[in-house]
């Protein structure tokens, strides 16, 4: 048989800011969609080189094997404290950290508030999915109410645990805040709103404009109890009615950036 | 340079920049706040990174971030700050990163109150977070040994990529006193090979104190210890006082080794033949030279601003080979001379056994006195 010669367009390929490690997280878990849009944002603006990403403790707590560039790892709820150690004394680098709800709205909450406060040029991806994911399925802070989890058994009762908490919503209160959003991983045109949303957070920070936060509604099937396609499901039916997809702060410098 | 007053708070300050300090993060916290004021000042003067974070858990976790990032850095606290620092203290141990904490410890448990303690000698000495680690402990009595060793700490955490703590007694903090300072050392050019700086040509580097197999975590563990091993070997530092034919030897650290070194100069104008032993390292202690020192004096005498936390680091050193004898104020006192040169004098009559545990239920009997007469 004589093969014909064909010219090939590489259309979809691994951004060189991912590593090429196999990840520990579950399937139909949206933290691999997350990382994917990080890398090729920071591929596209060609900052790889010089990236520091802080991990947090949860489920993405092994983020840092997983990117191509340097990463530390932080105690719980503490990312953004280091990454303002690291960012204050080398502003020259671009510094993110990766955190998910229960590590940035519960035990974190004072270092994500007050490194906005700050209006620290840090870039924060905040993972929402409504649950501690690494522990095994706990009420998290941002657990809906009536939600079913293995610390709310009978379904998280706001009587006695409280309303679940916006942050993206809180944070866009606050002055230092320059870019406050809140996006979805739940389908494509969602997904590629993310992304959006992600570079223009670095950029905020690119351009030196302060604080940037994207928050990212994300699946959990595995402590949902739901098939991948049912979890995604759940964020569009009973996520994003709470949590609104939306631009909560967005400083008019950096209204002026096109993405 | 010349001699000049310096404030000691200040002087510490000041003496972290000269090393190369690069990023000061710290939260306000009595008797220790004068550093934090100073740096809020001095830092941006030349250009380098200063924040006053919303608490000491968020100052200590900058610390680590800065120092993951390959840059010289610091907290300073007092004692219930430092507590609340002991997580992150252990993850910068783990994470094998050079970090230095100046504590200038106050009276306690608890809030206690501003006085000058040094109630926090197992809290650092024997780690203070979880875990197994090993920080290297620098004790100064004066205002000139805070700023050397200060300057030391540095050096020291960086060569061995260890955490160290300054302690400093909050009247060194507090005092003024001639002192000189080093000068200004130039900022390396280059960060550690080892740092997060970002990974142009080389591979990223990936700073955590996480090893999630057990196996990989005890062979970082088998690493610590060996290097705690060599630190224990290379990095002992101490003061000896009058002790070449002293029977009685005064072992004190920090300002009660100074108030012992007062008492300890009378006592030989009356005729007791007594020396002091100052352990400036109280993390590596100075085990092997306190062993010796007790195979030649009849009497020890252990005085600390604590309940005889060093005193338990005396005995094991000592092993039985000499009586023990102990006397310590609590509570943010600091004893006088003259309460020492009293207990020079009495373990200079005494000749009897100490039983283990005695020593300190007969100190409690005298110091007991001591309150009953307001002293």
């Amino acid at each position: 048989m004589v093969m014909e010669k064909v010219d090939l367009n590489l259309v979809y390929k691994r951004p060189e800011s991912l590593a090429t490690a196999t990840t520990h997280y579950c399937p139909g878990c949206t933290h691999g969609t997350a990382h994917r849009l990080v890398a090729e944002v920071l591929d596209e603006m060609g900052v790889r080189e010089k990236t520091i990403g802080v991990a947090p403790v949860g489920c993405s707590v092994f983020a840092y094997d997983y990117f191509n560039h340097d990463y530390v790892e932080a105690a719980h709820g503490r990312a953004p404290a280091m990454a303002t150690g690291i960012k204050r004394v080398r502003p020259e680098n671009t510094v993110y950290a990766y955190q998910g709800d229960g590590d940035l709205a519960s035990i974190g909450m004072a270092e994500i508030v007050h490194a906005a406060i700050r209006g620290e040029n840090i870039t924060v991806i905040f993972v929402n999915n409504a649950i501690y994911g690494m522990t095994g399925g706990q009420m998290a802070p941002t657990t809906l109410p009536g939600m079913k989890t293995t610390s709310s058994p009978n379904g998280r009762d706001v009587e006695d645990a409280g309303y679940p908490i916006r942050m993206s919503e809180m944070l866009a209160t606050i002055d230092g805040a320059s870019y406050v959003v809140r996006r979805s991983l739940h389908n494509p045109a969602n997904i590629r709103k993310a992304k959006k949303a992600i570079r223009k957070a670095f950029e905020v920070q690119e351009r030196g404009l302060g604080f940037s936060i994207v928050e990212l509604l994300s699946s959990c099937p595995t402590n949902w109890k739901l098939t991948p396609v049912q979890a995604l499901n759940f964020i569009e039916e009973q996520m994003v009615p709470y949590f609104p997809l939306e631009d909560f702060k967005v400083m008019p410098e950096v209204k002026a950036i096109r993405v | 340079m010349a001699k000049e007053l310096l404030k000691g708070n200040e002087a510490f300050a000041e003496a972290a920049v000269r090393a190369g300090l690069e990023g000061f993060f710290g939260y306000p916290i009595t008797p220790s706040t004068e550093f934090l004021e100073y740096m809020a000042k001095r830092m941006p003067s030349v250009g380098r990174a200063f924040v006053q974070a919303e608490s000491e858990v968020a100052a200590i976790n900058m610390v680590y971030g800065a120092a993951c990032a390959g840059k010289r850095t610091m907290t300073a606290t007092s004692s219930p700050g430092l507590s609340l620092m002991g997580e992150a203290l252990s993850y910068i141990a783990g994470t094998e990163v050079p970090a230095v904490v100046a504590n200038v410890m106050r009276g306690g448990p608890g809030l206690g109150n501003i006085a000058p303690s040094q109630g926090d000698y197992n809290q650092m000495v024997k780690g203070g977070g979880h875990g197994d680690y090993f920080p290297i402990v620098l004790a100064p009595a004066s205002v000139q040994e805070a700023i050397d060793y200060i300057t030391l700490a540095f050096d020291l955490a960086d060569k061995y990529r260890s955490l160290v703590f300054v302690a400093v007694d909050g009247n060194l903090g507090q005092m003024m006193e001639p002192a000189e300072l080093p000068p200004m050392r130039e900022l390396p050019e280059k960060p550690p090979e080892w740092a997060a700086y970002g990974a142009k040509d080389r591979e990223p580097n990936r700073l955590s104190s996480i090893y999630i197999d057990a196996p990989e975590e005890e062979v970082a563990n088998v690493r610590f210890v060996k290097q705690w091993i060599e630190i224990e070997k290379n990095e002992v530092i101490y003061k000896e006082y009058d002790l070449d034919d002293a029977e009685i030897a005064v072992i004190s650290f920090g300002v009660a080794g100074r108030v012992c070194s007062s008492a300890v100069r009378v006592a030989r104008e009356e005729g007791i033949k007594v020396g002091l032993f100052r352990p400036i390292t109280l993390a590596p202690f100075p085990k092997k030279e306190i062993a010796e020192l007790s195979k030649r004096v009849r009497r020890i005498l252990v005085v600390e601003m604590n309940s005889g936390m060093m005193l338990e680091d005396v005995k094991q050193a000592v092993a039985g080979r000499a009586p023990i004898e102990f006397y310590g104020r609590m509570g943010g006192m600091t004893p006088f001379p003259d309460e020492i040169l009293d207990e020079i004098r009495r373990v200079d009559q005494s000749d009897e056994e100490i039983a283990d545990g005695m020593e300190r239920i007969e100190w409690l009997e005298r110091l007991e006195e001591r309150i009953e007469r307001g002293e």
